[in-house]
């Protein structure tokens, strides 16, 4: 085994067992520290691919900053089990088929996908740098790339308006 | 062979690491020295002068003093949670050091060894990661404290550094047209090369020493421990070493954020007037390091004088500044820094 793929697999393990226990521990704030741990693994992953820019604005952004307000939120609102409401038998068991299904589109576009066999990239794969992830970006992807960010503008907007009304 | 490796670059790597680690402790264990003294100095005092000449012991003492404390870890609260607080306050304070350059090559050994642990290609983003990472510190101890003003003031900081952190990076972004680059390295060669960052954005310079402030929760931005409403703030329920973890990995912050404003604005390891190419490789590494060194002590000046002479923000008026002063103002700063580096390059001509 190689040092890469001893960390992929190091990495996979930490991801997968971060996951389950974001659904299984019973304590909120315990799920979310598990959330940013998944984070943190899945953002390794992007480093073994080489795609630096990728991992670290996925811990800038979810780690650092979309966790932290989930964080507050559970503070403030002091959530446990006990005054947590109990769900509908049958909303669960929908939740649980929509959710195995997503799993299994994923898991299929996963297996034919190219670059099934290759899941890390060594050297000399220099895609996911900054200077050529930019030049991607504003070069072939321009529209795609102004239209998402008119959609997070619009989202901005939106809340500033909640925002406004709850006054 | 299982893993191939090469074990003097290893070697080399942790050594270094070793010594960031061990120089960054040491020198925020003397600059607590140092803001007693400066305080004394302001205060017209005459600051510690019992531990050693001049009180240079005094460090040494808090320190074991602190080791000697009781721990007590409240009942109420989830252990595993309350001690990960002041390490992760620790840990996040130390890793930033990774990115720094504290100087360029030495030869050694028939080696050209770099004196940056890791000259990642997205340096300064590294720091930014590290910096929001620093939070949790203090939410997760405040959070385990089960105690409402330590709640108080970890929601506080958090809010407090989230706002802080958007003028921040709007004011790196000028920067950063400008250099056309995020490694650090490559910044303090452009430097070396042309003008320090500083003479191109004073405007930017000054929205990040604000922000450097308020991320180190410094006074006047201190509001997560201010004595006279929130007790100790977060770190009301510590005692011992973790209480110690979390006012240490304060004056870490200071140096390490001293040490980026310094790589970022003035150089870093440059020696102004002097070509460093024309003389003896590793002198100038030394020589670098002192310059680096003597650039962030007067930083670290810089924010002991802030702190022992303007009072504190009310809550309401850290978030007025934050939102609707500075983050304005980086915008603006980074407009016009985007309009003349067009003008620039269509030769000032409209």
């Amino acid at each position: 085994m190689s040092i890469t793929e001893i960390l992929f697999w190091g990495l996979s393990f930490l991801a997968l067992f971060s996951a389950i226990m974001v659904v299984a521990s019973k304590s909120p704030v315990h799920s979310i520290l598990f959330l940013i741990v998944v984070f943190f693994a899945i953002s390794g992953h992007y480093i073994l691919l080489n795609a630096q820019f990728l991992a670290i604005v996925n811990i800038i952004v979810y780690a650092g900053a979309i966790m932290v307000l989930f964080l507050f939120v559970v503070m403030l609102m002091n959530l446990n089990a006990e005054s947590e409401p109990k769900k509908n038998r049958i909303l669960q068991f929908a939740g649980l088929i929509s959710g195995g299904c997503l799993f299994l589109v994923l898991i299929s576009a996963i297996i034919k996908s190219v670059s099934a066999n290759n899941l890390v990239q060594m050297g000399g794969g220099d895609y996911g740098l900054i200077k050529n992830l930019g030049i991607v970006l504003f070069k072939d992807y321009v529209i795609p790339f102004e239209i998402s960010s008119v959609l997070f503008l619009s989202a901005i907007i939106g809340t500033v308006v909640i925002g406004k009304k709850a006054e | 062979m299982l893993l191939a490796i090469d074990l003097a670059f290893i070697i080399e790597k942790l050594v270094l690491i070793v010594i960031v680690v061990m120089a960054s402790l040491v020198i925020a264990m003397y600059a607590t020295y140092g803001e007693r003294k400066i305080a004394a100095i302001l205060q017209d005092r005459r600051g510690p002068n019992r531990a050693g000449p001049f009180g240079i012991l005094q460090p040494v003492a808090d320190g074991l003093k602190l080791f000697f404390k009781e721990e007590i870890i409240p009942d109420f609260s989830s252990k595993f949670l309350f001690i990960l607080g002041p390490s992760m306050a620790m840990l996040t304070a130390i890793m930033t050091g990774a990115v720094i350059p504290w100087g360029n090559k030495i030869h050694f050994f028939n080696r050209d060894i770099s004196l940056q642990i890791a000259d990642v290609n997205v340096g300064i983003l590294y720091v930014f990661a590290v910096v929001s990472m620093g939070v949790y510190g203090i939410m997760i101890g405040s959070w385990a404290s089960n105690n409402k003003y330590s709640l108080m003031g970890g929601l506080r900081a958090a809010s407090q550094i989230i706002s802080y952190e958007l003028a921040m990076g709007i004011s790196l972004i000028a920067l950063l047209m400008i250099t056309g680059t995020l490694s650090l390295k490559e910044m303090v060669a452009q430097q070396q090369a042309g003008y320090w960052n500083i003479f191109y954005q004073p405007l930017g310079f000054l929205i990040f020493l604000i922000c450097a402030f308020a991320e180190c929760n410094r006074t006047p931005f201190d509001l997560a421990e201010a004595e006279n409403e929130l007790i100790g703030g977060y770190h009301t329920e510590y005692s011992s070493m973790k209480l110690g973890f979390y006012l240490f990995s304060e004056y870490i912050n200071m140096f390490v954020s001293s040490v980026i404003m310094a790589t970022l604005f003035f150089g870093g390891y440059d020696i102004p007037f002097l070509n460093e190419a024309n003389y003896d490789q590793n002198w100038m590494a030394l020589f670098g390091l002192i310059a680096l060194m003597t650039k962030v002590i007067c930083l670290i000046f810089l924010f002991m004088w802030v702190r022992w002479t303007i009072p504190r923000f009310r809550y309401d008026q850290l978030m007025n500044l934050g939102w609707r002063i500075l983050i304005p103002l980086a915008l603006f700063n980074m407009l016009v820094t985007g309009a003349l580096i067009l003008l620039k390059q269509s030769n000032w001509h409209f």
